[in-house]
């Protein structure tokens, strides 16, 4: 058999001579070949004049990943409790600030940045498996409730790291190791002397988005391939059967919560390295793992991957080739996806 | 019954709530509402801009023609709606008829609206400098005794141009109407200078990640203006030295603010030595400024130096006090009396002599400055000029200044 899943559930398809994968595949492979092109070869004066430059597309491509990858972390957390609890925690954001304060401190006191990273996380689960114990668990089965409670914790949270570490804008400093930039094997110019420009970019960067991958192929193995994964799998089909069939529900709950806050805590040290801390951030990560989650599809890790790499590079690129605009392209994609598929691209109904 | 009993209980707690401040209010004191960024982005800023409101109240000893000063405060975001809202509350919740603020510069311009319909409350600009907020359309209501973002720019232009030797010059700022004013005022003397401004990136106001607007500045400029506030400088300053950032910067006045010096990062290299131009001059060595400054620092949480804001602040406030002083605290008018006075204030301020023009705006000192490191290791802005008495039109005869048309993303252009 030569059959390939795709035409299974189009076999008219076949008449035609290509499938609609093997179409699919021909275009994935155009625009890969297309954007190699535009990676390593001189860029033609016509390109130059749509693009700008071929460093500041180049940058704003890595850009976009490597902002992905933040946003994934972030997200990965919200969608993990979200799938399993149908809790939606409008105190992620405040968590992701916390951490980065948590981190900070840690790191200033100890002199160790990766201290602040561990302590980040850390601190923040355990923050996550109190919010659980003493918040969440009296208000099971209130989906309603939880969210307004979340929303007065994340008010009442922003206001009291507001007094204790005030408006100032912190910057958590990262090692002399991680800090400075490297050239990338790609030209961006040619010099009227003949030597090449390289593309310069940020090492940290790059450990950043590097970090979230790893991250990222962690998390699919925890919950594909543990004892654990399997039961948060089954609590996200259906959490009554999981408790009649022995499991302690509440136990996974708070296993789950404590990931989910952890992994926010994490990503506030690691964001706040590369960017920086300041009051209103909690906002506009909570926004930002909104926007993925729904587009990447509630309770979805693959989800929140695909969203986060949607979200960021769009991001990046609005802001470089229509920055007046480019909030609204966001959202835009936000309303296409609520349209086309309400659930979310990888989001399964409801 | 059960319903009966309850509002009654809401009843009794309202006039609880209300009824007492109503009438200490009417009695010995004078409310003054004080507006400013308590929250978001500008978070810091507006916390010193409270010092400097308070400095001047201070200096009046909390007391003004006899009656106590009762300071309640607003709080915005920065965004226009939020500081209207905050206005709105002040003025119909809490009855204030004197009220300093806002901060930021859109927020002034939607504030100035706003009191054109409260007419019988006075309005003292907060820091907030669009150019637009007293040139077109102002508010009989309105007075600005801080000056705004093109007035602020006052030499930087020909300095850049001249003593520098910068030609051709990027600008990276914020996409609202504050940075328009101040890219104004610095491309005003920067293109008749002969300088060019071949690329202008605007940013959103709270933008984090500017690595990408980095590396979309072209690489033959010989330096960048950059107007950006408060956090946004913070994480544009450190992209900037991470990304290797060679050309040399220009600062806008808030870039180099206190505010923005005082942050904790790598942001020293990137910084010492570039010259921005504003209201203020922290190594400033007349007396009334050193006083000034030994007054701002016995506040809470205050910088090695007075920021702009907590200068603006204190400025208003004092000029509101003023004011109340000379109508001995009458504002039983609509506040007529008072207003009239105010127009035709003129006093000392730490820097130097303010008065206003026709539209209420201020026509005060500004000063040209380079960053440099004090030998506590603190960055400080080190004075080099001083440009006596600028107007709001720049020195430029008015007809003229207007029909160089409204401060834009577009407007003005040297390519």
């Amino acid at each position: 058999m030569t059959d390939t899943s795709g035409n299974r559930s189009n076999p008219l398809a076949q008449s035609q001579g290509m499938t609609r994968r093997q179409a699919l595949g021909v275009v994935v492979l155009v625009v890969a070949a297309v954007f190699v092109w535009m990676v390593f070869a001189q860029w033609p004066d016509w390109l130059k004049a749509v693009l700008i430059s071929k460093k500041a597309f180049l940058s704003a491509i890595l850009n976009g990943l490597t902002l992905a990858g933040l946003y994934f972390l972030v997200a990965s957390g919200f969608t993990l409790v979200f799938g399993l609890m149908r809790n939606v925690n409008l105190a992620h954001g405040s968590l992701y600030l916390l951490g980065a304060y948590i981190g900070y401190e840690f790191a200033e006191w100890t002199g160790y940045w990766l201290i602040g990273v561990a302590a980040g996380f850390l601190v923040l689960a355990v923050v996550g498996l109190v919010m659980q114990i003493t918040v969440f668990r009296r208000l099971e089965g209130q989906d309603l409730r939880q969210t307004l409670v979340t929303i007065g914790i994340s008010v009442v949270a922003a206001d009291l790291m507001l007094a204790y570490w005030g408006g100032t804008t912190y910057q958590i400093l990262t090692p002399r190791w991680l800090s400075g930039a490297i050239k990338l094997p790609v030209v961006t110019a040619v010099r009227s002397n003949g030597t090449e420009v390289f593309l310069v970019y940020p090492f940290y960067r790059l450990i950043v988005l590097f970090s979230a991958i790893v991250i990222g192929i962690g998390l699919w193995l925890l919950i594909n391939r543990t004892r654990i994964g399997s039961m948060i799998r089954a609590g996200v089909d259906d959490r009554d059967m999981l408790a009649a069939s022995g499991v302690n529900v509440h136990f996974v709950f708070a296993i789950v919560f404590a990931l989910g806050a952890g992994l926010a805590g994490l990503a506030g040290v690691v964001g706040g390295s590369a960017l920086s801390v300041a009051p209103g951030e909690d906002i506009r990560y909570l926004l930002a793992s909104l926007v993925v989650v729904i587009v990447g599809g509630m309770g979805s890790i693959v989800g929140a991957a695909i969203g986060a790499l949607i979200i960021g590079l769009a991001e990046q690129i609005g802001l470089v080739y229509f920055p007046t605009y480019g909030v609204v392209l966001t959202f835009v994609i936000m309303v296409i996806t609520l349209a086309i598929r309400p659930q979310g691209i990888m989001g399964r109904s409801l | 019954m059960n319903i009966n009993r309850r509002t009654l209980l809401a009843l009794a707690l309202a006039t609880g709530l209300t009824a007492p401040t109503l009438s200490v209010a009417q009695a010995d004191s004078i409310k003054i509402g004080v507006l400013a960024t308590f929250e978001g982005a500008f978070a810091v800023l507006g916390e010193d801009s409270e010092r400097g409101a308070l400095t001047a109240i201070d200096e009046f000893g909390g007391k003004v023609a006899g009656k106590d000063i009762e300071l309640i405060k607003g709080s915005s975001d920065a965004s226009p709606d939020s500081a209207v809202r905050a206005a709105r509350k002040l003025v119909e919740q809490d009855g204030v008829k004197v009220l300093i603020g806002p901060l930021s510069g859109d927020e002034g311009i939607a504030v100035k609206d706003y009191a054109k319909t409260q007419p019988d409350v006075t309005f003292l600009n907060g820091s907030s400098a669009a150019q637009d907020t007293t040139l077109r359309n102002p508010a009989e209501n309105f007075f600005r005794f801080s000056t705004d973002g093109a007035q602020w720019m006052a030499g930087l232009g020909n300095y850049a141009f001249n003593e520098k030797g910068y030609h051709k010059v990027a600008t990276v700022a914020e996409d609202y109407s504050f940075p328009y004013t101040q890219v104004f005022g610095f491309m005003a003397e920067f293109c008749k200078a002969g300088g060019t401004v071949p690329s202008k990136s605007w940013v959103p106001i709270g933008n984090k990640d500017y690595s990408s607007v980095i590396a979309a500045i072209p690489d033959d400029v010989d330096a960048i203006y950059v107007a950006l506030g408060g956090a946004d400088a913070v994480n544009f300053l450190s992209q900037y030295n991470d990304a290797g950032g060679q050309a040399p910067l220009i600062g806008g006045s808030i870039t180099v603010d206190q505010t923005v010096l005082t942050a904790k990062g790598r942001l020293h290299d990137v910084l010492v030595g570039t010259p921005a131009a504003g209201p203020t001059a922290d190594t400033n060595d007349s007396q009334a400024w050193k006083d000034f400054s030994a007054a701002y620092k016995k506040q809470d949480g205050a910088f090695p130096s007075p920021s702009l804001f907590a200068h603006a602040y204190y400025i208003n406030m004092k000029a509101a006090l003023l004011a109340l002083q000379e109508v001995n605290g009458d504002l039983s008018d609509g506040g007529k009396k008072f207003r009239e006075v105010l127009s035709k204030l003129e006093f000392e301020t730490p820097t130097g002599k303010v008065s206003l023009d026709e539209n209420r705006n201020a026509i005060a000192d500004m000063f040209l400055t380079e960053v440099s490191e004090a030998d506590d290791g603190t960055l400080v802005n080190k004075l080099i000029k001083v440009t006596p008495q600028v107007n709001q039109t720049l020195g430029i005869p008015k007809d003229e200044f207007l029909a160089l048309g409204a401060v834009s993303r577009e407007n003005p252009s040297c390519p």
